[in-house]
């Protein structure tokens, strides 16, 4: 175990890299710069700007730095924000989508299982059904039409919640928000709860459990649910890549002071250091949550040997 | 499994056939009394002859039995008593019709296309629906009115149902060869190259592949509407496989062991056979039920990208696209986001309850009860 743990963190220093280095690629294979605007610059001007920035250099010096920065997790200054170095963005960022990430997939988590769950007991019955039909709603509305819906009811109609804006850590701000972008991993949940728990609860060995005379709630509390919830564990990995996704669009929608929406911007201003930051660090941040995820499997499927 | 199955099927069903021959060629023609006589079949004496409508029925309700106990013939009449999976493939049949002829339909009666600008100066150019250019009275012109440049969003919204459906299937159906032939070899051989080709996914999944993509689309975007579309199909056809080889990849894992495997083994079947005969149409059922799941979730990425404005350009339109014009103005236009998003929302949903439904009809279980 402790091998399989050590050897999956070696792996990761090439990953980052290969990320990195595949984002700085796009970054300086596409045409133009980030100064490039529709005036041009004359040409002088130009020089200096590019010697400023080190672009006079051969490639893989502006390379061997930058993959240096990421190494010593260094990401030099913004060339947008110029007060602000890299760092300094995400320090300020990450709490924001961090704390919204995780509250949507906290919430996920305790609807979809539960939902799913219960769905999957009363198979075919009129809750199953609605809890179903739900998830499909949740599945099929995209969260950019579920969050101005949201808004226009709770906000301008009822007038019970903000509407946007960032109001702190434990404001009714991060309500609407956190709902649009966990109803898609709450819908995914209780799907993949439900097939699962449906496929174990007609196993043979929750046949056992039953036959020997268990009571109902221990065979799916303490038999069932553990076989039903491992799509729901390994769905973990792809779900915190879409987090990433889906918390983009949301803090766009609720105008988020978080690392999606700079990440964002930094790629309409060809900010180089901030993009190659934002993508070292969430590539870095990803790849730790599958280890666990990882090892979390191995502690809830015995089938499955490091 | 189909291709091992059928021929013993077919044989039961000939010899069945066989059997009961003479009740079908009593079909208007003279009957062989002897033959059935002999057999000692009560329904088929002499005088029943006129009855020879119930003779012909009873042949065929044994040939239907004997020929629905293949899987995927069982699957699909399973299928068709699911209202809602049929609800499903109607909706989505009807909205994939609509969307490749309904342009030029429109282009014949309205003469209207989706990237007509009407060439007034009006300072409004959102008409509600079925409300003439004047602003005013009733027409016909444009039954989802306009977008806030004038033009039809009829016309746009079945193009965009033409790119939207284009990027899903394309990108799962490249998700599901991809993902299919990897996640079985993978599974099945097990061991180091096991160890190697999740390793390659890994690094993939770890990538957040969707940052990757918007760094792609922002640096490269921009040029041309249809270069942006192609490099959209790339992205999200890249992308989208690894999902599907992990879970091919468990399903294998977890059949690898089991008896007909070891049986096919011993009676010398090469590896590759026992992957893509033997364990893969084994694997089918969850493949279904993700692959329905991945055609929504490759249209919602595609949604997203068209509302950052990273994906498809104007003139053309997504669904995404349309919807991310249309919350501009929601307050005071609405029916330019309703229209797209619940054209959206219905085609995913239709394409969900067709999985689910498929779900129920092929999973291998619930073939027990």
């Amino acid at each position: 175990m402790l091998r399989f743990i050590i050897r999956r963190l070696i792996v990761t220093v090439p990953m980052v890299l290969i990320v990195v280095s595949l984002t700085w690629g796009l970054i300086r294979l596409a045409p133009g710069n980030f100064y490039t605007s529709e005036k041009k610059l004359p040409p002088a001007v130009e020089k200096n700007l590019r010697e400023k920035y080190g672009l006079d250099k051969p490639w893989y010096v502006q390379y061997a730095k930058m993959i240096g920065n990421v190494a010593r997790l260094d990401f030099g200054n913004s060339l947008k924000y110029e007060s602000e170095s890299v760092n300094d963005i995400l320090k300020r960022t990450l709490p924001v989508s961090a704390t919204l990430g995780l509250l949507a997939y906290l919430l996920a988590l305790i609807v979809g299982i539960s939902a799913g769950t219960l769905a999957a007991l009363k198979q075919n019955s009129r809750l199953d059904y609605a809890s179903m039909a739900l998830a499909m709603l949740g599945i099929s509305l995209p969260n950019f039409v579920l969050g101005p819906i949201l808004v226009l009811v709770f906000s301008l109609t009822l007038y019970w919640l903000p509407p946007a804006r960032w109001g702190g850590f434990a404001s009714w701000n991060l309500l609407l928000p956190a709902v649009t972008l966990s109803a898609l991993y709450m819908a995914y949940i209780a799907r993949l709860t439900r097939s699962g728990m449906l496929e174990v609860l007609r196993s043979d060995y929750i046949r056992t459990a039953r036959a020997k005379g268990l009571k109902e709630r221990d065979v799916v509390l303490r038999h069932a649910v553990r076989g039903g919830l491992l799509p729901v564990v390994s769905f973990t990995g792809p779900a915190l890549a879409f987090l990433v996704t889906g918390t983009v669009v949301t803090e766009r929608i609720f105008a988020l002071p978080g690392l999606g929406n700079y990440f964002i911007n930094a790629n309409l201003n060809r900010d180089e250091p901030l993009i190659i930051g934002i993508v070292a660090f969430i590539s870095i941040a990803i790849l730790f949550f599958n280890l666990l995820v990882d090892i979390a499997y191995g502690f809830i499927d015995p089938r499955i040997r490091y | 499994m189909k291709d091992e199955r059928t021929p013993t099927e077919e044989d039961r069903t000939k010899t069945l056939l066989n059997q009961t021959r003479p009740a079908l060629t009593a079909r208007g023609t003279i009957p062989a009394p002897p033959i059935r006589s002999r057999e000692g079949d009560e329904i088929h004496t002499a005088p029943e002859m006129a009855v020879a409508e119930g003779d012909v029925r009873t042949a065929e309700e044994g040939a239907e039995v004997l020929s629905g106990t293949s899987l995927w013939k069982d699957a699909w009449r399973r299928l068709l008593k699911n209202r809602l999976a049929v609800f499903g493939l109607v909706v989505v049949c009807l909205i994939t019709l609509a969307s490749l002829v309904g342009p030029p339909i429109i282009k014949a009666t309205t003469g209207y296309t989706y990237d007509y600008i009407p060439p007034d100066t009006k300072l409004i150019k959102s008409f509600p629906p079925f409300t003439a250019p004047d602003g005013q009275s009733f027409s016909w012109s444009h039954p989802m009115g306009t977008d806030s440049a004038g033009r039809d969003m009829l016309a746009r919204v079945l193009l965009g149902g033409r790119i939207s459906l284009m990027v899903g299937i394309i990108a799962t159906f490249v998700s599901l060869l991809i993902g299919i032939a990897y996640g079985a070899t993978a599974g099945y051989l097990g061991g180091k190259i096991d160890d190697a080709m999740m390793r390659v996914v890994d690094v993939l999944y770890a990538i957040p592949y969707m940052m990757i993509v918007i760094v792609l689309l922002a640096m490269f975007g921009g040029q041309s509407a249809l270069g942006q579309l192609i490099l959209l199909f790339i992205a999200l056809g890249a992308v989208s496989w690894l999902t599907m080889a992990r879970i091919v990849r468990g399903q294998v894992i977890s059949l690898k062991n089991q008896e007909f495997v070891l049986a096919a083994r011993a009676t010398g079947v090469s590896t590759p056979k026992i992957i893509f005969r033997h364990l893969v149409p084994n694997t089918l059922g969850p493949v279904i039920v993700y692959a329905t799941l991945t055609i929504p979730s490759v249209m919602l990425q595609e949604s997203f990208l068209s509302f950052l404005g990273l994906g498809v350009q104007a003139p053309l339109a997504s669904w995404g696209s349309l919807a991310a014009e249309g919350i501009q103005n929601i307050a005071i236009f609405p029916w330019q986001l309703i229209f797209p998003g619940v054209t959206m929302a219905l085609t995913l949903f239709s394409l969900n309850f067709l999985g689910d439904g498929l779900r129920d009809a092929l999973d291998p279980q619930m073939r027990k009860f």
